[in-house]
């Protein structure tokens, strides 16, 4: 997968495993989940209303536009939240079984 | 005097001295700032692990910043400060929060809402394409993630942030493409009579175009955007020149944003009456000269507002807290008072410079084809908003907004409100202050289904 | 005022927009009555716009059904009617409950119902697993509407009262009524801004606002004003097709939801809020969100990983014994009220416009409305 952001510095963070879509990836520690995400891909989710693949907007919690759905099932923030070692993500919703119906 | 209840929702420049005056007054307020770390936007803290300096993060404003951070710093066992929590709604006399699925109700005698201001954007084709961000996102990108949004980045729209921006990526080593302004130049060059109490500011400004320029980076003034192109992705910028020459550049990223929005929903939900701003085109808040709202024990400062800039909410939030102070019944320096009151007052004709120099571009908000979304949250166009107003009739935008769905996602309204007020106003042949705005409605973000209520605090 | 009076002057004045008001104007155009309606706002503002959205019949009280039946039909051929479906779907109505004592009621009111022509499935624990996998756990029973559905609330009054004029109907918004005279035969409506209106009849359907024109004829009711506590998520997949609510006596339990085909979950329920009537403005009190909250979560327990993005409220009005007003005035020839339906009046909406234009039309209505007289609540006085 191609990356959106580039790096310009602070490359010397600790480095942390992530899942993208079921893939491995390595984040850097104090990276936000959506620059973890969009350093290996190109979008972070689907816009509900067939319009395209979106990847964030105001990076400041106020567009709503990044929030990505979580392997298990629950909704993130990229852009607020922190990445965190095992953190595993979707660029796209998850099957039935997983939303509305979770164990 | 200890158990009056003194809230502060913001921890930027206007929050952290609204806290500071009140710490000085020996009360304890409770801070709530949505951030992970004080500083609000403009002095936005890097994550721990980082290691730049201040000099590299702020610029000219490296002073100010660690100024403002150490001032909150010391402040720590004097407030009780409630990061990453959002305020999202003000009801009968108190905040309600929300941090991390707990939810509290925080009765207050005063309240200090000093909630800053997001990006001013109107839609552009193209523009909810992946990479394309508001001028505030690529600037955090930067500074809080040491990461450029794309290879090679187009800034555009118009404001003073779009030169700084563009400067920060620049001397950072990231391809700038080029500058696109849509206010003309010598708009900018008239403005600089109304902008001398704040001369620091404009000679930043020439600074950070001179260095663009320098650099070889392409700036163009009085543009007409026309496309951000792509299938995917952001491909190219199109644009018209100011002598309506077409141009089109590659790159990979856009950066957009025309000025900024004051952040007035928790004001509108406690019910604050709104005003008219003519210089800015937007609603905002009514308040007296020292800040305070039209509601009993409501406070507003800094650039939630009226957008004036960092030093201005510092004054401000100062200014917002005395007059809470006052009102309480508690002694302040009068003095103090006048002179914070003479030096906001200052600060009113170099706004008007400012919309004058960067002038809120509505016939472009008004001219956005059909086929472009307006709102980016529900995927409505300009044509389905024109056609409704048409149509089924929408004399105001709630109604508009009921019938189309424009600024009814998750946003709120923040990133389409202002085109999509301008549109509606185009299609009724009216000003735009004609068509009302979009009333506030709780919850200011998103608020968690999980939630569940915290013990009595 | 400086209007030519013939303008001013049709067989009915209706005195409120909302979706009675909207409606009665269709179906009275339909039988060629001319009318007049007036709106202090724009159409559809209040209740009729910012309810839940439920087209339910179950639950109902059975003497209501007929009514209901009667909206169910005129539901479904709204695109025929009005040119637009006002995105309802009967994609199906489930109650479920939590004691075995609740699912009594629903098994009775089912038989019941079954008179009056509603069939209901009653579910079992095991049935409702299975056909609805994402109700809680804590649901023992269920009853099932196959017939029930939902729609959009915000679109439907306004394209009744676009249709009415359509039809004809002189439709008044930001028309405020400030007094109702009766001059010889006709009544006079003075408005603010608008001049004067005539008409021999008139039909007050402005809700909350009723109670305070029902007085002036000296037909006071004990009438209420509460703001339904309504709520959105953030668009999900579409995987919830029927409305769900709670059955339950306690009505901080009592909650709904219902997905749009867009994919936001639209919820309500649990204790209403306050009304200025004077601003005309409902509250959402942030407590009653809270304290939706676990109740949603107890309905569908996959909700909890979803966020709310907006909640609003609306004008309702509430009568002491949950019914509505309809019918005649007992006191003023020419009079006609339809008000107070108790946050229950989106479904019925569009028949309670049928049954008045048939009942100002004919004299008579084809279903029975007596249980909704005025009067009701001037004999209790008396008792």
């Amino acid at each position: 997968m191609p990356a959106r952001f580039v790096r310009v510095a602070e490359q010397d963070r600790r480095p942390i495993e992530i899942e993208i879509d079921g893939v491995r990836h390595t984040a850097l520690e104090g990276d936000t989940l959506l620059v973890a995400v969009l350093t290996h891909a190109e979008r972070l989710r689907q816009s509900e209303f067939s319009d395209g693949s979106r990847a964030g907007f105001c990076l400041m919690g106020a567009c709503q536009d990044c929030w990505m759905w979580t392997a298990d099932g629950q909704r993130i923030r990229a852009c607020t939240a922190t990445v965190a070692p095992g953190m595993s993500v979707l660029t796209n919703p998850p099957s039935e079984d997983i939303w509305p119906i979770s164990a | 005097m200890a158990d009056l209840r003194v809230v502060v929702v913001g921890a930027g420049p206007a929050g952290i001295r609204a806290a500071q005056t009140f710490v000085e007054a020996g009360l304890r307020p409770i801070v709530i700032d949505e951030g992970n770390a004080s500083g609000g936007q403009i002095y936005r803290r890097q994550p721990a692990q980082f290691r730049r300096s201040y000099e590299t993060l702020y610029g000219f404003e490296a002073k100010t910043a660690k100024a403002i951070h150490d001032t909150f710093d010391r402040l720590v066992g004097q407030v009780d400060y409630r990061p990453e929590t959002l305020a999202w709604n003000i009801y009968d006399g108190a905040v309600h929060t929300m941090r991390d699925g707990v939810a509290h109700k925080i009765p207050f005698d005063a309240l200090v809402l000093a909630t800053g201001a997001t990006d001013r954007l109107l839609p552009i084709k193209g523009w909810t394409l992946p990479g394309c961000y508001s001028m505030g996102a690529a600037q955090i990108a930067l500074k809080a993630q040491a990461c450029a949004i794309g290879r090679q980045v187009v800034f555009l729209g118009t404001g003073p942030l779009l030169y700084l921006v563009s400067y920060q990526y620049a001397k950072a080593g990231a391809d700038v493409a080029a500058v696109l302004d849509t206010s003309a130049l010598s708009g900018q060059i008239h403005a600089l009579g109304l902008m001398t109490s704040r001369p620091g500011l404009l000679a930043k400004g020439l600074y950070y175009r001179a260095q663009l320029l320098a650099r070889g980076v392409p700036v163009h003034n009085g543009v007409t955007p026309v496309e951000i192109e792509g299938t995917d992705q952001v491909e190219a910028v199109r644009f018209r020149t100011r002598s309506g020459a077409e141009r089109r550049v590659a790159c990979d990223a856009v950066g957009m944003g025309f000025h900024l929005r004051s952040e007035t929903q928790l004001a509108d939900l406690a019910r604050c009456a709104f005003v008219f701003d003519e210089d800015l085109a937007q609603w905002r808040p009514e308040t007296d000269s020292d800040g305070r709202a039209s509601v009993k024990g409501i406070y507003l400062a800094g650039d939630g507002a009226r957008v004036l800039g960092a030093d201005a909410a510092e004054k401000s939030g100062r200014l917002a807290a005395l007059a809470a102070l006052q009102d309480l019944g508690l002694p302040v320096a009068v003095r103090r008072m006048d002179v914070l009151r003479r030096e906001q007052q200052r600060m009113e004709q170099f706004r008007r410079g400012l919309a004058r120099a960067f002038p809120w571009p509505a016939e472009l908000a008004r001219a956005v084809a059909d086929d472009v979304l307006v709102c980016r949250c529900e995927a409505i166009t300009a044509g389905e908003l024109r056609s409704t107003a048409t149509l089924k009739g929408a004399p105001e935008l709630n109604r508009a907004k009921a019938l189309s769905r424009v600024g009814m996602g998750r946003c709120q309204g923040r990133y389409c409100g202002s085109a999509a007020a301008e549109i509606l106003a185009d299609v009724r042949g009216e000003r735009v202050e004609a068509v009302g705005r979009l009333r506030g409605q709780a919850p200011v973000k998103p608020l968690p289904l999980s939630a569940v209520r915290g013990a009595a605090s | 005022m400086e209007n030519a009076s013939a303008d001013n002057a049709a067989d009915v004045i209706i005195v409120g927009g909302g979706l009675m008001g909207a409606s009665a104007a269709f179906f009275l155009r339909k039988r060629g009555r001319s009318v007049i309606l007036l709106e202090r706002g724009l159409i559809g503002q209040q209740a009729s716009g910012t309810n839940f959205g439920n087209v339910r019949r179950q639950g109902r009280y059975l003497t209501q059904l007929p009514l209901a039946h009667r909206s169910r039909e005129i539901w479904s051929r709204l695109p025929e009617l009005i040119g637009e479906d006002c995105e309802f779907v009967p994609s199906g109505h489930l109650r479920v409950c939590f004691t075995q004592e609740q699912a009594g009621r629903l098994e009775n009111y089912a038989h019941d119902a079954k008179a009056y022509g509603l069939e209901l499935e009653i579910l079992s624990a095991n049935a409702l697993r299975s056909r609805f996998p994402y109700v809680g756990h804590e649901a023992i029973a269920g009853s099932y509407a196959p017939l029930d559905g939902h729609a959009n609330p915000r679109l439907t009054a306004p394209a009744f009262g676009r249709a009415a004029r359509r039809e004809g109907a002189s439709v008044e918004e930001n028309a405020e009524v400030l007094s109702i005279g009766k001059v010889g035969e006709d009544f006079h409506v003075e408005t603010r801004d608008r001049g004067t209106f005539r008409a021999p009849t008139i039909l007050v359907t402005s809700g909350a606002w009723a109670g305070a024109m029902s007085s002036r004829f000296g037909e006071p009711v004990p009438l209420v004003a509460r703001g339904p506590q309504m709520g959105v998520t953030e668009p999900l997949p579409y995987r919830i097709a029927p409305v769900l609510g709670v059955s339950s006596p306690l009505d901080l339990e009592t909650v709904y939801l219902r997905q749009v085909t867009r994919g936001n979950i639209v919820f309500g329920g649990g204790n209403r809020g306050p009304v200025d009537l004077e601003a005309c403005r409902a509250y959402v009190d942030p407590e009653n969100t809270l304290n939706q909250m676990p109740q949603l979560r107890r309905l569908l327990p996959g909700i909890a990983a979803v966020r709310i993005i907006r909640v609003w409220s609306g004008v309702e009005s509430y009568l002491p014994d949950d019914l509505p007003i309809m019918g005649p005035s007992e006191k003023v020839s020419g009079l006609f009220y339809a008000f107070g339906f108790c946050g229950a009046g989106f479904q019925v909406g569009p028949a309670v416009g049928d049954v008045m234009a048939e009942l100002i039309d004919t004299g008579r209505t084809s279903l029975p409305i007596d249980a909704y007289r005025i009067g009701r609540f001037a004999q209790q006085k008396a008792a």
